[in-house]
């Protein structure tokens, strides 16, 4: 008989802590792919995750590393903070398009004009999960959520914000790729960029973020397979997925560094 | 022994650093000291005023209600600040700025500093002359511990204006004699 | 150490900024406002060269939080602002004292509410003992009066912090920051590590668990112990390190409560009152407000006829004072506001005032 082999074991950057997500929701799916990059990078022991607020405050309970829980929209001030007492140490900032791109945009901005040696992992569902679905800076028109009943109009509240492409515009800003957590393929490049991310990082190379494109079915009131269409065929217009800057590479080839 | 004094003038006539020199001064001939720049509200385009207190006790309060001594660098400062001082009090005035002599119960000394200043021909030492006349009319210190505590202020790269500042220094003191008699 | 000291002249500002350098602060995260600029300045110049950390963050709401992240790596870390300032740091601070995180604030308070302006004030007295965000936490409260307890103050806050695992602040005002006087500068050197072992950073798992620096406690009896452990804290740093002075008559008529920049003011208007007119008065000067030296002030309280509270603000300081005295004696306020503040003579007729009313003193 032959032995059975687990190709796919549980990620040591990962605790053993049941997550409180909603069922198909699709943090689990960020937390796995940063917990097997941390582990392939071999720096669980060296990392400090930021917990932000927003339905991922927990992930300090699930992420296997040395943990911070940053006021709303702080992650990046307090990343900042950490690593410049210890440059040595990986941090990473794991936030929500409420806590980053509300409440947070100026601590994000500067973090990412210093070009700050951290890397940020961004959820963008284009909604408030934690408070229960209202609108949020990335939802976009015409999206009904409890505080757009009629769907969102720019009269009322402008247009979505696009957190990569206005970054991009920071020379420090290092590595910014936007990528979407639906399919196999998908999820398989969203772990490439986080990757990318935290070699960035390593290399002290500065600033980096990944948007990842991702679900809400819970507050988007769909089921899952019907909120990963949604971002297929609605997101993935208004958000292209995209690697908007690559120093690494740049360097490597040694080309424009677009500075 | 408890002096107060008030300084006032244009902003750049160097006020401040005046007042500073003559804290520092006091210090480091053993007096209790404090330096405290006013908020002059009431006179408006960048008028700098400050107080020190020199004492043997307490410094207390680094504010003064009636100065016991005034230096007074231009018009407004002698028109805006002069009524407080105390009777007995010593008025130094800047007469190169100031040419009619304040009438009052304290003594005046008509200190020409810009005059002084222009014949030993370096304008930043208008300050010095005031100071020099302040010195010698308090009696509180020598000029030559004045210039000692100048040098260990100023860096390295003024230091060859020291004999101006002490020139000024000497001729300011030789005015204030005057107000001892 | 004391034969160490090296005397010079200088700011309340710059004396703040070399007391945190002495006291082992090597990371500064602040955000430019007045009347306090001369402290990031310097430590802009400064901490570089002895290997230290100055950012300019975007906001006092983002410095407060790099401050967050700086100790919970377990730094001696230490922020400045002025009032409106301060203001924006509740939230941080507050998450400091709930994560238990040691850190020093100094904010050298001007006139408010609002914008206000660039004065001296006390008016921020409840901001920094009752204050410091949302939540059962308090901040150890500090109130040096003179150049040289700016500094002392300062250096000395980071053990305090380190001791209760608590925000520090330093309480001063525009007249403070500003003014220059002697002061013995504590000679830098390098203090040790802390030991921090609740710190986050690079470490062998199998030395150490995990640590997380947290103060999201969802279940009501967790967060409830983590406000009795904080309370117990308090107490003991009631009885460890409450502090005051005391000035004048030893069989004092009047006893006056005054801190900071007002306590100044007083030590001249108490030896006036005292030679002059005659009046025995006694300062009761509190050199920390939170704790409170509440035991002094009460117990004067029972031998004095009247109290006199001197303080830049319409009333906030006086509160405490109040409930020390608890009735013994007649307590009468001072206050200043919006950048003014009282003369000596002022004070003094107070205190004539006061002692009238008691009987104590003749027209």
């Amino acid at each position: 008989m032959a032995e059975a082999k687990l190709i796919n074991p549980y990620p040591k950057g990962l605790t053993e802590v049941e997550m409180r997500y909603c069922p198909g929701c699709t943090h689990g799916t960020a937390h796995r792919l940063v917990a097997e990059v941390l582990e392939e990078l071999d720096i669980i022991d060296r990392t400090v995750a930021i917990a932000t607020v927003g339905c991922s405050v927990y992930a300090y309970e699930y992420f296997n590393t040395d943990a911070v829980q940053a006021a709303h929209g702080r992650g990046p001030a307090v990343a900042t903070g950490i690593k410049r007492v210890q440059p040595e140490t990986v941090v990473f900032s794991y936030q929500g398009d409420g806590d980053l791109a509300s409440i947070g945009m100026a601590e994000v901005v500067h973090a990412a004009a210093r070009s700050e040696n951290i890397t940020i992992i961004f959820i963008n569902n284009a909604v408030f999960g934690m408070t229960q679905g209202q609108m949020a800076p990335t939802t976009l028109l015409g999206q009904k959520t409890t505080t757009s009943p009629q769907g969102r109009t720019v009269e009322a509240a402008g247009y979505p914000i696009r957190i990569c492409e206005m970054l991009a515009t920071l020379p420090g800003a290092s590595f910014l790729a936007r990528e979407a957590l639906t399919t196999p393929a998908r999820i398989r490049s969203s772990k490439r960029s986080i990757r990318r991310a935290f070699e960035t990082q390593l290399a002290g190379a500065g600033f980096a973020l990944v948007e990842l494109l991702s679900i809400c079915p819970t507050w988007w009131r769909m089921d899952p397979l019907e909120a990963i269409r949604h971002v297929e065929e609605k997101m993935i217009d208004y958000y292209p997925l995209e690697v908007f800057r690559d120093r690494l590479a740049e360097e490597d080839e040694g080309g424009d560094t677009n500075a | 022994m408890r002096e107060e004094l008030f300084m006032a003038g244009l902003g750049g006539q160097g006020v401040n650093l005046a007042g500073q020199l003559i804290a520092r001064a006091g210090m480091d001939i053993g007096l209790n000291v404090s330096w405290f720049p006013i908020y002059s509200p009431e006179v408006r385009g960048g008028y700098s005023t400050c107080t020190i207190v020199l004492t043997d006790g307490r410094v207390g309060s680094p504010t003064s209600e009636h100065p016991t001594s005034m230096i007074l660098m231009d018009p407004t400062a002698v028109e805006n600040f002069a009524a407080p001082l105390v009777r007995g009090g010593l008025m130094v005035v800047n007469s190169s700025l100031v040419p009619e002599r304040p009438e009052g119960d304290f003594r005046v000394l008509m200190v020409p500093a810009n005059d002084i200043a222009a014949e030993i021909g370096n304008e930043r030492t208008v300050n010095m002359a005031l100071i020099g006349a302040w010195a010698a009319g308090t009696g509180l210190m020598d000029v030559e511990d004045v210039a000692g505590s100048l040098r260990a202020m100023l860096p390295e790269r003024h230091h060859r204006h020291m004999p101006d500042n002490e020139n000024a220094l000497k001729r300011g003191a030789e005015i204030g004699e005057t107000a001892r008699l | 150490m004391s034969q160490q000291r090296r005397k010079v002249f200088i700011s309340g500002n710059e004396a703040t900024a070399e007391g945190g350098i002495a006291g082992g602060c090597r990371h500064f995260f602040g955000y430019p406002i007045t009347p306090q600029n001369k402290i990031p300045e310097y430590m802009a110049e400064e901490l570089p060269k002895i290997g230290g950390v100055y950012l300019q963050a975007e906001s006092e709401v983002a410095a407060i939080n790099m401050v967050y992240g700086a100790a919970s790596a377990g730094a001696r870390v230490m922020t400045t602002s002025s009032s409106p300032g301060i203001a924006l740091m509740q939230e941080g601070l507050s998450y400091c004292l709930g994560s238990e995180l040691p850190c020093v604030l100094v904010n050298m308070v001007r006139g408010g509410p609002g914008l206000g302006n660039i004065g001296p004030a006390q008016s921020d007295y409840w901001l920094a003992t009752r204050g410091c965000g949302h939540g059962d936490g308090r901040c150890i409260t500090l109130t040096p009066y003179s150049v040289q307890e700016l500094h002392d103050f300062t250096a000395g806050a980071f053990e305090i912090a380190d001791r209760y695992r608590n925000p520090v602040m330093v309480l001063a005002d525009a007249i403070l920051a500003s003014m220059m006087e002697p002061c013995e500068l504590i000679p830098r050197r390098d203090l040790p590590a802390p030991d921090r072992p609740w710190a986050v950073g690079p470490h062998d798992p199998d030395q150490r668990e995990r640590n997380i620096v947290n103060s999201l406690w969802v279940e009501f009896d967790v967060m409830e112990a983590v406000s009795q452990r904080l309370e117990e804290r308090y107490r003991q740093a009631a009885e460890e390190i409450t502090d005051w002075d005391e000035f004048g008559s030893d069989e004092p008529q009047v006893m006056i409560c005054a801190y900071g920049i007002s306590a100044r003011i007083c030590e001249s208007a108490v030896m006036q009152a005292n030679d002059e007119l005659g009046i025995r008065t006694r300062l009761i000067r509190p050199k920390t407000v939170f704790p409170f030296p509440t035991e002094p002030i009460r117990s004067w309280a029972e031998r004095v006829d009247a109290a006199l509270v001197v303080e830049l603000s319409m009333g906030q300081f006086v509160e405490d004072v109040r409930l020390a005295v608890e009735g013994r004696c007649p307590v009468d306020l001072l206050g200043r506001a919006g950048g003014n503040v009282p003369t000596v003579g002022d004070v003094v007729e107070k205190i004539r005032e006061a002692a009238l009313r008691a009987g104590v003193a003749r027209v």
